[in-house]
């Protein structure tokens, strides 16, 4: 079975700064990957690879079957995106950001309209079908900007640090809203900076200085390292002399 | 697996895109406001205001030996509906304090034993001055004032031969009628609102979309220093402007310089002042950026090239405009620029347009400072 | 009273129809690490705000280092130190050029301020001439934090600093807290992570603009009202809905590699809970199962107070 997502020595160069050095992964239709890293090591590059918006120096990626440097156009119409700094449109009414991408992404009327009418169903957003994004708290506009971002039926979505700042409830019930989502089949690529979500990926990759420093599921990630949570891992990959103050804790 | 994006993807995916754009144009109302009104504001005054022909022309009449013919004709020009006569006196020296203060527009010399001349059909030859420091209309009154006189000539030739008024021109302080003359000292003008009202605009919006201002306040810093010390820079910036503008119009295009240098500095420098202060207030005044910008150009670009005599003469615009000509800067200051350049008058002449640009300032700066509060809200 | 570095009495705040703060009463003791802890829309940016003089309470007051926040604005703000969420220091100075302006906006220099920001400023140190802008997340925050700290404050007021950070520059700022804090300075800061509430001495947690409780993170955490257990298996999605689905669960939730199990039997004690579960379990089709009691967390604890998420659509739209 062919992967969602396929990337083969996929390489970023800016200048003389390598900030993707020959990544090589593999995510399956169906799985969550978390894919995490630090700030400054090459996730955010990786990623816009990924989705076509940035080509590559060298290497290759398949997403949803298309190759990102070849079809980018076609990568993009059939993947979902959504990020922390930008999903929905502020000013216009959640009804018209439903009209809007799905427009975007080629629905026909008939479907805007019911997909859109169930995405509201199911998050019990009928009385505030019509309100402005802006007006809703935080945890709200992100689980509707995820359900926005599966409006066309992608193979494959990416998240970017989709929960930051958002309630821990409301937290986790988007992480059902992922589960339901993989479970029909769609593929989720998701960064996160709270180490209790990686927990809940099929699989997590760490980058470090732009290489995948360690992938697997994230019991043989511990394993690996010998760690009891993934905080310590990523410590031992980010700042390797400081470990044995963390076992202390 | 989808197929392909059809044609009919593509062609809905722009729908939505351009409805969303409206939405987005709709909803930003102060914008809007702005974009809507501003063209209609503009046809209002280029269709009905702002135009080049002229509505008055003062005239000082020096009439060393006034006889039949001299009050004849002068009667002619004072029963014109556009022509109205300012001063009368025996010897010319009325003439260049006249056009110093800007009291006429024209002076016309009769010369000694006109009705003589014109009796005995000899050329009688009429001396026509024009102040030439705005050459467009100076052409257009001289030409007007011509015509008045033609036809007088015209009237009497009916009775008599060969009348002859032969009108000498000259442009007074712009001999050559350069366009660059005129313009020199308006553009200054622009240069400087430029770099002082849009970028202090801009620049202090910019702090405070960014968030830094709300480190600046939270700090011993009280607003009057903030906002100095945000358009010092600028003060500087503008100062160097009027100095290349000046080298440049002396050097490249011969403008004439005949005033004092040090007093068109100095007026440069509060005239730019009058811009910092209206850019700050304008900034305090408005919530983005964009906001910022569109208030300043609306405010002061727009003014400053429309309604402040550098293209389009005052003298000729309807009354309720030339009232609202008083509330602008640049106004006043092209009158100080001319008369500095062109003229060479001294601040003797120009104190009126001076005290009213201190008075701008201090009220602009009050405005700005109260309005730039020490707390978000 | 006077010795107080913060004091908040009953503290609301409107804008609009929306309510920002609530009613909203702590205080802090001198060389604390007090932690405002709450997701976004709390009130917590609204109330560092209010405490910064940069807005005035509709009602209530509140004192900072004794002095009244809405007479005595300047004196307060000649001796906090302030870091607003979000990146706000001047990108395209450097990093030397944004720390010498922010000490002389207070009258001071660099070297008067040495000494105190030395802890940070030694890693700043290999960066000092680049750009702001181009500097890493973690080090924008602790370039931040050194520009707040330069005039030698007597209380720091942090705003959501670790926000977007990753874990280790997020664990490396906290350290450096601690030792401010051990040196004296009495710091609030603000935080959407629940584990950074640990880090605290004592902690407000604040939900839509309410306080829900304040103390020290251990007593809040241990008033957990339910026995907690931590259930493990290998079909994570699977023993959600079962367990969800057990008569006597109050609630579930997932916490990293485990599931949070809270009994509404508070009478039972968590060891007799944890045998039943695990016999319960053995009968479904779920495997590497381990269960056992856990002590509540903060976490545990705010999402219990919380009581459900926050509505969509607010109480005048």
């Amino acid at each position: 079975m062919t992967a969602a997502i396929d990337a083969h020595e996929l390489t970023r160069r800016f200048g003389n700064f390598t900030a993707v050095d020959a990544i090589t992964f593999e995510v399956q239709a169906g799985e969550v990957f978390g894919f995490l890293g630090a700030n400054g090591a090459g996730k955010t590059t990786a990623i816009k690879m990924l989705i076509g918006l940035l080509a590559p120096t060298s290497g290759t990626a398949r997403v949803a079957e298309f190759d990102v440097t070849t079809d980018a156009e076609s990568v993009r119409s059939h993947i979902g995106y959504m990020s922390q700094r930008f999903s929905l449109y502020d000013d216009l009414t959640v009804r018209e950001n439903i009209t809007l991408y799905g427009g975007i992404y080629g629905l026909t009327d008939a479907e805007i309209r019911d997909r859109g009418d169930g995405l509201i169903g199911r998050l019990h957003l009928e009385d505030a079908a019509d309100a402005r994004v802006q007006s809703l708290p935080l945890g709200w506009k992100q689980k509707l900007a995820f359900s926005v971002a599966l409006l066309h039926r992608p193979a494959v979505v990416f998240l970017d640090e989709p929960t930051g700042g958002v309630d821990p409830i409301t937290r986790r019930q988007f992480w059902d809203m992922i589960y339901d989502a993989a479970e029909d089949g769609t593929t989720i690529l998701v960064t996160t900076h709270y180490l209790d979500e990686a927990e809940y990926c099929d699989r997590i990759s760490i980058m470090v200085d732009g290489r995948i420093a360690a992938m697997g599921t994230p019991s043989e990630v511990k394993g690996r390292f010998g760690a009891a949570s993934l905080d310590e891992v990523f410590l031992e990959l980010v700042r390797p002399q400081s470990v044995s103050a963390v076992q202390h804790a | 697996m989808r197929e392909a994006r059809s044609g009919s993807d593509r062609r809905s995916a722009l729908r939505a895109f351009v409805i969303k754009e409206l939405h987005h144009i709709v909803r930003d109302r102060q914008t809007l406001t702005i974009l809507l009104l501003l063209p209609l504001a503009m046809v209002v005054l280029f269709g009905f205001a702002l135009r080049n022909d002229i509505s008055e022309v003062r005239i000082g009449i020096v009439d060393a030996s006034p006889d039949a013919a001299t009050i004849a004709l002068r009667n002619r020009l004072s029963g014109n509906p556009r022509l109205s006569i300012v001063a009368v006196a025996p010897t010319a020296d009325i003439v260049e304090p006249l056009f110093r203060r800007g009291d006429a527009d024209i002076a016309l010399v009769f010369p000694v034993g006109f009705a003589e001349s014109l009796s005995r059909g000899t050329a009688a030859r009429l001396l026509l001055i024009s102040d030439a420091s705005d050459p467009n209309t100076a052409s257009m009154m001289a030409a007007y004032v011509n015509a008045v006189i033609a036809s007088y000539a015209a009237d009497r030739g009916v009775n008599r031969q060969s009348v002859q008024i032969v009108p000498q021109f000259r442009m007074r302080y712009n001999p050559t009628l350069k366009s660059v003359n005129l313009f020199v000292p308006g553009l200054i003008a622009l240069v400087l609102t430029l770099v002082t009202a849009l970028m202090t605009a801009i620049s202090l919006s910019r702090e405070k979309e960014r968030g830094t201002l709300e480190i600046l306040l939270v700090s011993p810093l009280r607003p009057w220093q903030i906002i100095v010390g945000k358009v010092m820079p600028y003060l500087l910036l503008a100062f160097g402007n009027v100095i290349t503008a000046l080298l440049a119009a002396w050097l490249v295009f011969n403008v004439p310089f005949r005033g004092s240098l040090m007093l068109l500095l100095g007026s440069s420098v509060l005239f730019a002042m009058v811009g910092l202060a209206l850019g700050v207030l304008i900034a305090a005044l408005t919530a983005s950026q964009r906001a910022a910008m569109l208030g300043a150009l609306v405010v002061t670009m727009l003014p400053n090239t429309l309604l402040s005599g550098l293209i389009f003469p005052i003298a000729s615009l309807p009354g309720w405009l030339q009232a609202i000509t008083y509330f602008v800067p640049a106004r006043w200051f092209i009158v100080i620029a001319r008369g500095i350049m062109l003229k060479g008058v001294g601040m003797s002449n120009l104190w009126k347009e001076h005290v009213i640009l201190v008075v701008m300032l201090v009220v602009l700066f009050t405005a700005a400072v109260r309005s730039f509060k020490a707390r978000l809200a | 009273m006077s010795d107080q570095p913060l004091v908040v009495n009953a503290v609301t705040k409107r804008f609009g129809a929306t309510i920002a703060l609530d009613q909203v009463s702590l205080d802090m003791r001198p060389a604390e690490l007090f932690g405002l802890v709450g997701p976004d829309g709390a009130g917590k940016t609204t109330l560092f705000r209010i405490l910064t003089t940069l807005l005035i309470p509709d009602s209530g007051s509140a004192t900072v280092l004794g002095l009244d926040v809405v007479k005595d604005l300047w004196a307060i703000r000649a001796r906090v130190g302030y870091m607003p969420g979000r990146f706000s220091l001047y990108p395209d100075l450097s990093v030397d050029e944004n720390l010498r302006f922010f000490a002389s906006v207070f009258g001071t220099s660099i070297d008067e301020g040495r000494a105190m920001i030395e802890p940070i400023y030694k890693q700043l140190e290999p960066f000092k001439d680049r750009r702001a802008g181009a500097l890493s997340g973690g080090m924008k925050q602790k370039l931040a934090l050194c520009c707040a700290l330069v005039h030698r404050p007597d209380i720091l007021f942090l705003d959501e600093p670790t926000t977007g950070v990753d874990a280790v520059s997020r664990r490396e700022f906290w350290d450096l807290l601690d030792t401010f804090k051990a040196s004296g300075l009495s710091i609030l800061v603000s935080t959407a992570y629940m584990d950074e509430a640990t880090r605290c001495d004592r902690v407000a947690l604040m939900q839509q603009g309410r306080v829900l409780a304040v103390d020290k993170p251990s007593v809040i955490a241990a008033r957990y009202p339910r026995p907690l257990l931590a259930v493990h298996a290998a079909e994570r999605h699977a023993l959600l809905q079962i367990l969800r689905a057990y008569p006597h669960a109050a609630s579930v939730y997932p916490f990293g590699d485990n599931l949070h199990y809270s009994d509404s039997r508070a009478d039972l004690s968590a060891e007799t809970i944890a045998a039943e579960i695990r016999t319960f379990l053995a009968t479904q089709s779920v495997s590497d199962v381990r269960v056992a009691p856990i002590a509540p967390s903060v976490e545990d604890a705010f999402m219990e107070l919380m009581g459900s998420p926050a509505e969509p659509v607010e109480v005048a739209a």
